[in-house]
């Protein structure tokens, strides 16, 4: 479905992402794991259209998307949940959702869509007319998760979702993840809880400065004894 | 604001030369209109897209000369051979002309401009302005320069029974900026609460979320960058054919910080911020002018407005809501008290 062909992205001198290579197929779940800095979210970014490549090509279908737009990405059915503040504050709850569908034209499903979050997340009913950056940490990824369906993509992306949570949010995040695979939509994820991560998807791709050290199912990679020693925290047995 | 409290508003005003036919009190409100119409203008690039245009005073003086020149006429030789004539059009299609090139600039520094965002876009706003007034200090065949342009014609109105009605008495003026202000403030109102508003304030929220849903950037800055001028242009326009002589002081830097001010003491991002921001500055000169020497004047215009930043940071509309929330829900302790609250709390 997303193929990366020897993607380079540089952020002036400075090569963020260096010949990385990967792909996802249909109805996978697949993380991008690594430390901080080994260029995980760049590679979204470059996706997502967000971030020039330097080099190298991207297909979604077959059809090659490095540097488009990221307004032509979307309407391709790739959506990215980017990190760092997920919603707009000051902007309702549901203005938050409109705000995911922007690139459709279908009021009458987008409304019928919205209702489906709603459903999904009845914490987010409860705070429709809130303005968003008066909802928690929880609840702002949780309308950040609702907001990235709203496009219909058939591929999303999410970048750290568990990122500042508290453990108990953490976990209802990864779960609500999960669940959105199994409905059908293609999921690549970037977490640096290499644990959590692994114990979710179906393959991982480790990066390194740049580039993909290691990849392969997630019960390969569990037991990979550089993953274990580097990244899981100690006992290489 | 909702619409009931508005219309009462627009009526009061409107009722206004009525009540208190006072020329003089006529011709203050009428210039502290223009202002205020240049004001919800500026409201729409700074408060909504975040965006601050500090030539803004330059989209007024162009409006202003492209009216004056569009209704005189003129015949002005561009070097090559080349002269451009035009006959003296009908004073609202000289209007409308402004309007229409104006909104052609707005767009020209719009695209330049918001390729470099931030501070870039600041200083190219500055020199956009400081051009334009050279050009309207030096190029004499078409401005008359400092001499300024004079007799410039005034608007005019059909009315039932009256025929064709120049306006030029205090209370036609103050009318006539009434109702461009007005429509100026519903076009902004309407486009804020739009789809396309709705980008603008998310590209402001937060730029990366906006283009990762899907906003693309540049459109919706360029769109507020032209909407924004072309009211600003028929602010500029306004001001040519009511006061009837402009001189490059239009494109003064002051004119620029006074709408400033205006937006940001009233509430940069509300639609009631300039309107209500306008009527202070705009009338706090003249008001004070008979009470207190000049000088004393601008200090107390100065310190009303650090008391208002100092203690309304986010200016004097949003404050007004808060108060009326506060007023509503006695029983719901504000969130600054509650935090004072538990930090009262927690040293005790």
């Amino acid at each position: 479905m997303l193929k990366l062909e020897n993607v380079t992205v540089c952020y002036g001198a400075t090569e963020a992402v260096k010949n990385v290579s990967m792909e996802v197929m249909e109805g996978e779940f697949v993380t991008l794991i690594g430390a901080n800095g080994a260029g995980k979210s760049t590679t979204l970014r470059a996706i997502s259209g967000l971030e020039p490549v330097r080099s190298g090509r991207i297909l979604f279908e077959g059809d090659p998307i490095q540097n488009a737009a990221p307004q032509d990405i979307i309407r391709l059915g790739i959506a990215h949940c980017p990190e760092g503040r997920r919603v707009f504050p000051q902007l309702t709850v549901r203005e938050n959702l409109e705000m995911g569908a922007f690139r459709r034209n279908d009021r009458q499903t987008i409304k019928a869509d919205i209702d489906r979050m709603l459903g999904m997340f009845p914490r987010l009913a409860e705070r429709i007319r809130q303005s968003a950056g008066t909802l928690s940490g929880g609840e702002q990824q949780m309308l950040a998760i609702a907001r990235s369906l709203m496009s219909r993509p058939r591929l999303v992306m999410f970048d750290e979702p568990s990122l500042g949570l508290a453990p108990n949010f953490v976990e209802q995040v990864f779960k609500l993840v999960s669940e959105i695979c199994e409905g059908g939509t293609t999921v690549l994820m970037v977490e640096q809880n290499a644990y959590a991560a692994l114990d979710l998807c179906d393959r991982s791709y480790l990066l390194s400065t740049g580039e993909v050290m290691l990849s392969g199912t997630a019960d390969e990679m569990l037991n990979n004894q550089d993953v274990r020693r580097i990244y899981l925290g100690g006992d290489a047995a | 604001m909702n619409w009931k409290f508005f219309g009462v508003f627009v009526v009061c005003l409107g009722l206004f030369p009525l009540v208190w036919p006072d020329p003089y009190i006529l011709s203050v409100m009428g210039s502290a209109g223009i202002m205020i119409i240049a004001a919800i203008s500026l409201n729409l690039l700074l408060g909504y897209t975040g965006q601050l245009s500090l030539g803004h005073a330059a989209f007024f003086g162009i409006g202003a000369y492209t009216s004056a020149l569009m209704s005189l006429g003129f015949n002005v030789d561009l070097g090559f051979g080349i002269t451009v004539q035009v006959d003296p059009k009908p004073v609202w299609a000289a209007f409308a002309t402004a309007i229409v090139v104006t909104a052609f600039f707005g767009w020209l520094v719009g695209k330049l401009a918001f390729k470099v965002r931030g501070a870039y876009f600041v200083v190219i706003t500055i020199s956009f302005a400081q051009v334009m007034r050279m050009i309207s200090l030096n190029w004499t065949d078409l401005t008359e320069g400092p001499m300024g342009m004079i007799s410039i014609p005034p608007l005019s109105l059909w009315l039932p029974g009256e025929g064709v009605v120049n306006l030029t008495s205090k209370a036609e003026i103050y009318w006539l900026v009434l109702a461009v202000g007005v429509i100026a403030y519903l076009l902004v109102a309407m486009l804020v609460k739009s789809r396309q508003g709705r980008a603008m304030i998310a590209l402001r929220e937060n730029e990366t979320l906006a283009t990762s849903v899907g906003i693309p950037v540049t459109y919706f800055l360029a769109l507020a960058a032209v909407i924004s001028a072309a009211i600003a242009g028929a602010a500029g326009g306004l001001y040519a054919h009511t006061v009837r002589i402009i001189d490059p002081d239009v494109f003064l830097f002051i004119y620029t910080v006074t709408m400033v001010i205006m937006v940001v003491a009233g509430g940069k991002g509300t639609l009631g911020g300039p309107v209500v921001g306008g009527l202070i500055f705009g009338l706090m000169p003249e008001l004070l002018r008979g009470v207190v020497q000049p000088e004393v004047q601008w200090v107390i215009y100065g310190i009303t407005m650090i008391l208002i930043l100092l203690f309304l940071p986010r200016g004097l509309v949003p404050a007004i809501y808060d108060f009326i929330a506060w007023v509503r829900t006695p029983i719901a302790i504000p969130v600054r008290e509650s935090k004072r609250a538990l930090s009262a709390g927690a040293k005790s």
